[in-house]
């Protein structure tokens, strides 16, 4: 589904090749900048890669990215995460010789453009929303992984993006965290945030998701309304021996 | 939605903090007081102190909270000397020919940083030794120096003795006090965080908005700007320049001892470790090769044993926070304690 978006992101003929491997083959992606957009697809889909394109994390071999009629394709990941579009990490990376609060201050300070003020109130929410509080000032490197998870996402809300792109936040949470979680992501829409949420955890992902990409050996074999991607044939088939809950 | 956000401050100081500031402005007046009753071979050796405490943070900053561990440090100390000497030879005064030679370290590193700043972990460590040991050379070609012969700052004979220690030693107080404000400064603020967040994961850096080739190229930039300060100042002590003395990679190892030993990664930890190094060598250097082998075993036992030195067990036992840089989220009703 690739169709002009004055507000949005815009990915044509990506190509990104490790040796080789091809993991991106040709992707063309967009979404408007509103949108929830869930991705599924079997290990090494190339879905992290996907989104690390987006955010910028490579040069890509091939392709091009707008971003708001704006080509990023060239754009460092801080400078996109500037323009609004930041990233969570699948294996987290913390600041480990920092406080959860300095590691979310750092994104709060240099993601937007805030005054100090106003970069510790964007901390402190982020802080809350990821349900963080009472960590705020542990040394990152003690964390279990649900909270270095969590710190992904706090990161990531304290730059006030207009387009997260999310990668496996919900893998190890209890029921009740995860509904907490679903919450969370619904208000971040209700804020008007556009999403991409990359997830094996299908029925958190579909709370959320308004549009459902499957992916598989780098390519994107289907792209539409959630029920209707996971009845898709050539969908079952990836998933066949893996299986799609 | 709000009640935790309202309910809590930001806080930055301690007051143990402001009891430590406090008591290091004393400690400052006292020294500066020293020429009036000090021995001048005391005033000597407190210069010697200061220029370790520089060199100590100078390292520290870089590779404890810039991640940057540079085994080629000496590069600055050296071209902090060699430029005094070139200055002072056009006939400027040897103090002023200080401060311009260490200017110069500073405006030279830029272009140094450039390059390196493109190594990573050991090649970036070994590329700065490298970068050390070609900058020795060059030096070695200039003609005024003689090459391994030497030279004096002459022009020091301006000035009688009793005059020219005192100078020194206020000076080299002054720079080791305006250089540690600077690093002060410069850690605390956004840009302080920004550089540990880079030394802790460049990647996740960049993909919330911080620019990492700029702030490294600034850290990169002021710890050669203070080596070379502290280069330049020690040879206004020591007066003659020996290009290989300078240019050693002895200068290196103290640096990592001190701060291994202090605490690396702790800014009080530096200074800590400038002040156990200090008292060793006036204890033990006479010991010769026996005093270099155990100044590298003690630095080894440390890293394996006590990773964050002797001021992190302070700070872990004690909970001491002195000089933070760092941030406290405190409840609005339990303001102004030293609890974490
Ligand atoms: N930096 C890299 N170097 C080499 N190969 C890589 C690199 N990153 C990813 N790959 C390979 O690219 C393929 C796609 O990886 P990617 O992480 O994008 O998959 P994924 O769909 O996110 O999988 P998962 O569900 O396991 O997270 C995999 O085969 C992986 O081994
Ligand atoms: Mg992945």
């Amino acid at each position: 589904m690739t169709h002009a978006v004055s507000n949005g992101l815009l990915a044509s003929d990506l190509v990104k090749n490790f040796g080789s491997v091809s993991v991106l083959k040709n992707i063309n992606f967009s979404m408007n900048a509103d949108e929830a957009v869930g991705i599924v697809g079997p290990n090494g889909a190339g879905k992290t890669t996907l989104l690390s394109a987006l955010a910028g994390a490579f040069q890509l071999d091939q392709g091009s990215i707008l971003l708001n009629n704006q080509d990023v394709t060239e754009k460092c990941a801080s400078a996109r995460c500037n323009l609004g579009v930041v990233r969570t990490h699948q294996i987290p990376k913390p600041f480990d010789g920092m406080t959860v609060f300095e590691n979310v201050l750092v994104a709060a300070s240099y993601g937007v453009d805030a005054d100090k003020q106003t970069a510790y109130q964007h901390t402190l929410n982020a802080i809350q929303l990821s349900g963080m509080e009472h960590v705020a000032n542990r040394q990152a490197e003690s964390l279990g992984l649900l909270d270095r998870k969590r710190l992904e996402l706090a990161r990531a809300l304290a730059t006030q993006p207009k387009i997260l792109l999310l990668d496996e936040i919900a893998g190890g949470l209890t029921e009740a965290e995860s509904v907490q979680l679903v919450d969370t992501i619904k208000e971040l829409r209700r804020q008007g945030i556009g999403i991409i949420w990359i997830e094996h955890i299908v029925h958190v992902l579909l709370q959320v998701a308004e549009r459902l990409i499957c992916m598989d050996s780098g390519e994107i074999i289907a792209d539409g309304e959630p029920q209707a991607v996971l009845s898709n044939p050539q969908v079952v088939k990836a998933y066949l021996g893996g299986g799609i809950e | 939605m709000s009640q935790w956000t309202n309910s809590v401050t930001i806080q930055r100081w301690t007051p143990s903090s402001r009891y430590a500031i406090v008591f290091a402005g004393l400690v400052l007046v006292l020294l500066a007081l020293a020429p009036l009753f000090a021995s001048n071979g005391l005033l000597d050796r407190l210069t010697a102190l200061f220029i370790y405490v520089i060199l100590a943070a100078m390292w520290n900053a870089l590779a404890g909270y810039g991640g940057l561990i540079s085994v080629g440090q000496q590069a600055f100390f050296g071209l902090g000397a060699y430029f005094t000497i070139r200055i002072a030879d056009l006939g400027l005064d040897p103090f002023i020919s200080v401060a311009l030679a260490a200017l110069i370290v500073g405006v030279i590193s830029y272009p140094i940083s450039l390059v390196m700043l493109r190594l990573k972990g050991g090649e970036f460590a070994i590329g700065m030794w490298v970068v050390a040991s070609i900058l020795h050379l060059m030096v070695n070609l200039d003609g005024l120096i003689q090459g391994e012969t030497g030279i004096s700052l002459v022009s020091l004979n301006h000035y009688d003795s009793a005059q020219r220690l005192t100078i020194i030693y206020l000076l080299t107080l002054g720079s080791m006090a305006g250089l540690l404000a600077l690093l002060f400064f410069v850690l605390r603020s956004k840009t302080g965080s920004a550089i540990q967040a880079i030394r802790d994961n460049e990647e996740a850096a960049t993909s919330v908005g911080v620019k990492p080739e700029k702030t490294k190229q600034l850290l990169f930039v002021i710890a050669a700007f203070g080596i070379g300060v502290a280069g330049a100042l020690w040879l206004t002590s020591a007066t003659t320049f020996l290009p290989k003395t300078y240019f050693s990679v002895q200068w290196s190892a103290y640096m990592i001892f001190m701060v291994l030993v202090g605490g690396i990664g702790k800014f009080e930890g530096a200074i800590l470790g400038a002040i156990i190094f200090f008292l060793v060598e006036t204890w033990f250097s006479s010991t010769g090769v026996w005093y270099l082998v155990s100044l590298g075993a003690i630095a080894i036992a440390f890293s394996l044993f006590l990773p964050k030195g002797i001021w992190g067990e302070l700070e872990r036992r004690f909970n001491w926070h002195f000089l933070p840089v760092g941030y406290q989220v405190v409840e609005k009703n339990k303001i102004n304690t030293d609890k974490k």
